[in-house]
């Protein structure tokens, strides 16, 4: 479907174009020099004068004359060397994208070994390896910095990834998953359900969880909506559960406490308006072996 | 030199082979582009902006995005590297104006669609220091606040058929509905989460 060349007739239009411009050029400088009147400086004028000012009538100097007729023949090298004329590609056959294949073959052949290398061994054993971390920190720096942090310790709604508590968990197959397909969190939101009442009493609650400051009597009646509507995912006991993402809610990390809300108010927020929270999945961006890497890098971040 | 005088004391003259010597640069890179298959031809699987898309472009361009931001991926490994594959000519079919842009303060955006969550794109708009603190990109709060309309949005898209876009009557007849209330936020993440991602392989 794609033709990369031109039709017959405009590829000979590009070259007529093209040639009868350079072959133009050359004509004019040809014709100036011919007819010049001087053929040495002189103090002869071309007759005008505008407010005074007056032009000498030279002929062009040699070393111009020779450096325009040094671009007609470079122009005209060019096009024998490298595509220009129509559909005539030049004899050394260069396009960009050869160019960039050539690039990408040669950045396989010394680093395609490395990563093959890296690839065989476990996370395990990658995690110990200074040599892997610094490539894994590299990708991360790159791909993850952004949203988890130069220091992977996330920021609000990013988890952090230094710490000892996972939402998928942390073991290397997890933490691989997670990289491979990415995430899909998805918190309902309860404001309909639960009713404003219902939203201060079940935040008290959650936030009692852990051992925060928290009104009794409305924790009691959010124990109530806890149990009936949030322990499904979070758990009777509110420990959360890896399987869904759904966080343990009792210690005490906030990954939607928002920079200008208290944790209780945080917590309400949430709960009106539910979470989202997605991973973009990496592999089709980075392939295995860069994943594999990634992995044990952000494995190695919790077992320091 | 009796023509060259001819020439520089005739202003019409002169004009008129100025333009005729600086055409002859677009009659032979740009004209015969219209004509080759590979540049006119849209990529497999590419589909139109959608309404919202096309809303959330037009914001795009009316903040100014392109003058920082590129979307035009070189073939070149450093580039692929980072952004994905190289930009081809079929993506850009329908861009009109195209958003290819001439200098990068911040990165490429040619792939930026499926890079990052929609959360992490609004958290970024409001304040690009809240998950970049070395950004130095503006702030964009009123993209939360300001609603869209949706009156111009049918229009927009008529231009766009006019213009060879294959949008269909039924889409055109319902993007005031499906545009009218939402925030700008909304259709410029929506438009951000649909670049270059038709050319998934790299």
């Amino acid at each position: 479907m794609f033709n990369d060349s031109l039709p017959t007739f405009w590829s000979i239009w590009v070259a007529f174009i093209t040639l009868l411009v350079i072959f133009g050029c050359l004509w004019l400088v040809m014709v100036v020099r011919r007819s010049e009147p001087f053929k040495e400086e002189t103090e002869q004028t071309v007759g005008h004068a505008f407010d005074g000012i007056e032009e000498y009538d030279n002929p062009l100097p040699r070393w111009w004359y020779l450096k325009f007729l040094g671009t007609i023949v470079f122009g005209l090298g060019y096009l024998v060397l490298y595509p220009g004329l129509g559909n005539f590609q030049g004899i050394l056959n260069w396009s960009s994208t050869g160019q960039w294949e050539e690039e990408m073959a040669a950045a396989e052949v010394k680093y395609g070994p490395v990563f093959a290398a890296f690839g065989q061994q476990s996370i395990e054993a990658l995690a110990q390896d200074p040599k892997a971390l610094e490539v894994g920190g590299r990708l991360f720096a790159n791909n993850c910095a952004v949203c988890h942090g130069s220091g992977a310790k996330g920021a609000y709604g990013f988890p952090n990834l230094t710490d000892e508590e996972w939402l998928y968990g942390g073991s290397p197959e997890k933490i691989k998953e997670s990289l491979n397909v990415g995430r899909m969190a998805n918190m309902p939101a309860w404001q309909g359900i639960l009713g404003d009442a219902g939203i201060e009493e079940t935040s008290h609650y959650v936030v009692s969880l852990s051992g925060r400051a928290h009104d009794e009597a409305l924790a009691a009646k959010g124990q109530t909506h806890f149990q009936t509507y949030c322990a499904a995912c979070h758990m009777p006991t509110g420990e959360g559960m890896q399987m869904l993402g759904a966080p343990n809610l009792t210690d005490d990390i906030w990954l939607y406490k928002a920079p200008n809300l208290t944790v209780l108010e945080s917590v309400k927020q949430t709960l009106r308006h539910g979470r989202q929270g997605v991973m973009p999945a990496q592999l089709p961006r980075l392939g295995e072996d860069k994943v594999h890497l990634l992995t044990a890098y952000v494995y190695s971040l919790s077992q320091q | 030199m009796k023509s060259h005088e001819y020439i520089e004391k005739r202003l019409g003259v002169l004009a008129a082979l100025v333009v005729v010597v600086i055409s002859f640069g677009g009659l032979a890179e740009i004209v015969p582009l219209f004509h080759m298959s590979k540049t006119t031809t849209p990529i497999e699987g590419m589909k139109p902006w959608s309404a919202i898309q096309l809303e959330g472009r037009d914001i795009y361009i009316r903040e100014g995005c392109h003058v920082c931001h590129t979307q035009m991926v070189r073939p070149f490994r450093a580039e692929t590297e980072r952004y994905g594959h190289y930009s081809v000519a079929g993506e850009s079919v329908w861009e009109r104006p195209f958003l290819w842009g001439s200098k990068r303060t911040g990165p490429d955006l040619a792939r930026l669609g499926g890079k990052y969550s929609d959360d992490w794109h609004r958290a970024h708009m409001y304040n690009p220091r809240d998950v970049v603190p070395e950004s130095n990109m503006p702030s964009f709060p009123w993209l939360f606040q300001n609603t869209l309309s949706g009156d111009d949005t049918a229009d927009k898209m008529r231009v766009m058929q006019t213009l060879g876009v294959p949008y269909t009557d039924d889409e055109i007849a319902t993007a005031r509905e499906t545009v009218r209330g939402k925030t700008e936020i909304e259709a410029l993440v929506a438009y951000l989460q649909g670049l270059g991602t038709v050319m998934k392989d790299r």
